[in-house]
């Protein structure tokens, strides 16, 4: 039985939502179904959309909002909060002693091969010092409710983690929609959003050139599903929105092609893939990156965030040993839990799955945006033979985990306000500091029992009030 | 200012200026049709109502391509709503709204949000917008479109480059299709130089200036019955007229000043000689050597403008050279 957010575990109001609900009793449905309608109007006229791989017409979907807040309690977020920074602290040391000494190994706490054979380790970066140690300057930690004040870490996005120009569109919209409920109720604000973003970018360009660095945003383009966030992030952080044609490099030294001549990059905040960041060292056949940047990063001329490589640290498989990490690094007890994860790579973890497929969630490694994986109650038979063969095949690739009962939040629907599925992204920026701002981005999957809240897969988005202060 | 985007900026502009001078040409060729036979007799062969369009844009072989029969609503089809017509209105909205896309982080949201509900309104019209009753409107909305985009852009946009190549993409437009019309109207109404006066005339005439929005300017200037010369002077040298050929150049001199820095001075060389010949040039020594060929050099001039600006700011090819 999935926890409610509203009901608690006890059946009453949890008391985050009682203003919330109180307000709601006394709005007429037909106004919340033409909000909804007003919210869906605006977000196409604003253009916030995202391109569906696949979709021959080309056109861009406005990405479902739901207008019912999902409400957390000042309580709560300290410890998801807390949680988030620490897991990213320790994470961040993990990259860099995966590329220096690495202590941990010799520690004997991951194994050798866990780094090296992992697809995303790359060995370029080997000894390369980066300003600050840093390595994911941008992290986003998905965290699902399992109970009042129970956390659990599905997942840590260290690569190019999305989605947080829809935390700050939300925001924005439900300002427009409802101003009357921010007066009634103190939601913590999450605008400053994009200034601690440019700190911490500013924060990390090479020592030589810290007086007025420059920064740009690397995009693969305007056809990329995230090419709206990447516009809405540059031009609210006031710097240009480059693509890998814009920029060269000459003498391991980084420019951007202007219309005044060539002008230096110190800090490049990439959307965009390792695989496809240099033709020189990674994948030749890239056409959205920049030749010889891997050099001018080596050379120390330009920092990359996040930088070239973590995806060692947000693998699925790495993911089993961050509350060990946490331990090594920081001397810390985890504040957040990981959900129980089955390596399909030993062996009795293999055969237990096996055995129990149509109770699990079984995911790839590499896997991302809900594809690729099998989620055991929700498939039929057939489904979970498939599964079985494509594990078999190759069970290196897959980890399984305990269907999670993900909380449940009111969600408006065409019948009316009912709950759905939620699960929620914190953004952690690291730069001179760890921050993350309140909240983070809900999503919500809208089909009723589902767990699946990914955009491509039909999923929506909320917006994330946490209080000011938690009610007496 | 990153070249791309600058070419992006140049690019929204001159595409909605296009749709507007689209809607402005069909609209008034599409009102001659409601006057009687007599006065559109086609003087020239060629010169049929529904083949001026397609001669005005030079797209008269792509037309034939797609088209068998040359008649109105062939014509407008082609011209307004088929997609395989690079300068269609549709398509002119299309490319306007995806560079703005493009750049959507350095234009104002409010400018953002004119091309992308103008697109989403008017870029797929159906054929049922070809219908006599609802051309006019749609007509009218695109130019009312532009119209809007232009004021939210003076409006909003900060006074930085990117203003300055959007403007400079405006008016270099512009004075490409004022050149274009008067130069085909010219020909079709101007046989021989003595053929002047008669209600085919005054209807004809009239609708060139409609076209362009100067047939009230003609009227308070010259306070006279239509004159071609008078016409031809009001849309090549008046200054104040903000559609004719001077005014744009004047803008276009203006903005290459303002964005000039280590590049473009071969830019605005030329945009100074040709404003400068606007500025002291007289309309009896135009006609005397002949205004089409006067029309045709300008053409030549404002491509090869077009061209240099591409070389200076927008190809990056040369980029890398300059590199101390």
């Amino acid at each position: 039985m999935a926890y409610d957010e509203l009901h608690g575990a006890n059946g009453t109001t949890h008391p985050a939502y009682r203003a919330y609900t109180e307000w709601l009793a006394e709005v007429p449905p037909e106004m919340l179904q033409q909000k909804r309608l007003e919210a869906d109007l605006l977000f196409r006229r604003l253009g916030i959309t995202f391109a569906v791989y696949g979709d021959e017409s080309g056109l861009e979907r406005a990405i479902p909002f739901d207008i019912i807040p999902r409400i957390i309690s000042a309580k709560a977020w300290e410890t998801v909060g807390k949680g988030c920074i620490q897991r990213v602290k320790a994470l961040n040391m993990f990259l860099h002693d995966v590329y220096h000494n690495q202590d941990i190994v010799k520690a004997g706490i991951i194994p050798e091969e866990q780094i090296l054979s992992n697809p995303a380790y790359r060995p370029e970066m080997k000894g390369i010092d980066l300003p600050g140690n840093v390595y994911a300057h941008v992290a986003g930690v998905d965290v699902v409710k399992v109970s009042d004040d129970e956390f659990y870490v599905l997942e840590d996005n260290l690569r190019t983690p999305s989605g947080v120009s829809y935390m700050l569109e939300n925001r924005r919209m439900m300002m427009r929609l409802f101003p009357d409920l921010f007066s009634k109720i103190q939601v913590a604000p999450v605008e400053h959003y994009s200034d601690m973003l440019l700190k911490s970018l500013q924060a990390v360009a090479p020592a030589s050139r810290s007086s007025m660095p420059v920064a740009v945003l690397l995009t693969p383009g305007a056809f990329n599903s995230a090419y709206f966030e990447h516009a809405f992030l540059a031009q609210q952080m006031g710097i240009e929105l480059v693509e890998g044609q814009d920029l060269f490099v000459k003498n391991a030294v980084v420019y951007m092609r202007t219309t005044e001549g060539p002008q230096r990059v110190d800090v490049i905040y990439r959307r965009l893939d390792d695989d496809f960041l240099d033709p020189l060292a990674f994948r030749s056949d890239s056409m959205l990156g920049v030749a010889g940047l891997l050099s001018a990063c080596k050379a120390g001329n330009v920092t990359l965030a996040n930088a070239i490589g973590t995806g060692v640290a947000d693998d699925k498989s790495t993911y089993v040993y961050v509350p060990e990490m946490i331990r090594f690094y920081l001397s810390e007890e985890p504040i957040l839990s990981n959900v129980p994860t089955f390596r399909l790579s030993r062996p009795d973890d293999l055969c237990y799955v096996l055995a129990k497929l149509p109770e699990l969630v079984v995911k790839e490694v590499q896997g991302s945006g809900g594809y690729g994986m099998l989620v055991g109650p929700k498939s039929t038979e057939k489904e979970i033979e498939e599964f079985r063969k494509r594990i078999l095949a190759n069970p290196n690739n897959y980890i399984a985990q305990p269907t999670l009962a993900l909380s449940t939040c009111p969600t408006l629907v065409d019948e009316g306000v009912a709950p759905r599925h939620v699960d929620l992204r914190p953004y952690v920026i690291t730069g001179q500091e760890v921050s993350v701002v309140p909240g983070g981005l809900t999503r919500v999957a809208l089909r009723e029992g589902s767990l699946v809240v990914n955009s491509s897969q039909g999923g929506g988005t909320k917006d994330t009030w946490v209080l000011e202060a938690d009610a007496c | 200012m990153l070249s791309r985007t600058a070419e992006h900026l140049f690019w929204m502009a001159r595409h909605i200026e296009r749709a507007e001078n689209m809607a402005r040409m069909l609209d008034v060729t599409f009102r001659m049709r409601l006057l009687p036979a007599s006065i559109n007799q086609p003087i020239e062969p060629w010169a049929q109502p529904w083949a001026v369009p397609l001669i005005t844009t030079g797209t008269a072989s792509a037309f034939y391509a797609l088209y068998k029969e040359l008649n109105a609503n062939n014509v407008l089809e082609f011209m307004v709503s088929n997609l395989e017509n690079p300068s269609s209105i549709a398509n002119c909205l299309k490319h306007a709204r995806e560079n703005a896309r493009t750049v959507r982080g350095t234009i104002t949201s409010e400018m953002w949000e004119s091309l992308n509900s103008t697109w989403m309104e008017f870029g797929n019209p159906g054929p049922e917008i070809l219908e006599t009753t609802r051309l006019g409107e749609y007509f009218e909305h695109v130019k009312q479109r532009s119209h809007m985009f232009r004021g939210v852009t003076v409006g909003t946009a900060l006074r930085d480059e990117s203003f300055f190549f959007t403007r400079l993409g405006t008016f270099l437009e512009r004075a490409d299709n004022t050149a274009r019309i008067l130069d085909v109207k010219y020909h079709i109404l101007l046989p021989s130089p003595q053929d002047v006066g008669g209600a085919q005339d005054h209807y004809q005439w009239g609708s060139l200036l409609r076209s362009v929005s100067a047939f009230e300017a003609y009227r308070k200037i010259y306070r006279d019955t239509i004159h071609p010369r008078k016409v031809a002077e009001l849309l090549i040298l008046r200054r104040d007229m903000p559609r004719s050929l001077r005014h744009c150049a004047t803008e276009i001199y203006s903005m290459l000043g303002r964005i000039l820095g280590n590049t473009g001075h071969e830019a605005l060389r030329k945009a100074g000689d040709l404003n400068a010949r606007l500025e002291f040039g007289r309309i009896e020594d135009i006609f005397s050597s002949g205004l089409h060929e006067y029309l045709i050099d300008f053409l030549d001039r404002t491509g090869e403008l077009g061209a240099e600006i591409h070389q200076e700011f927008f190809a990056s090819t040369n980029l890398e050279m300059r590199l101390a």
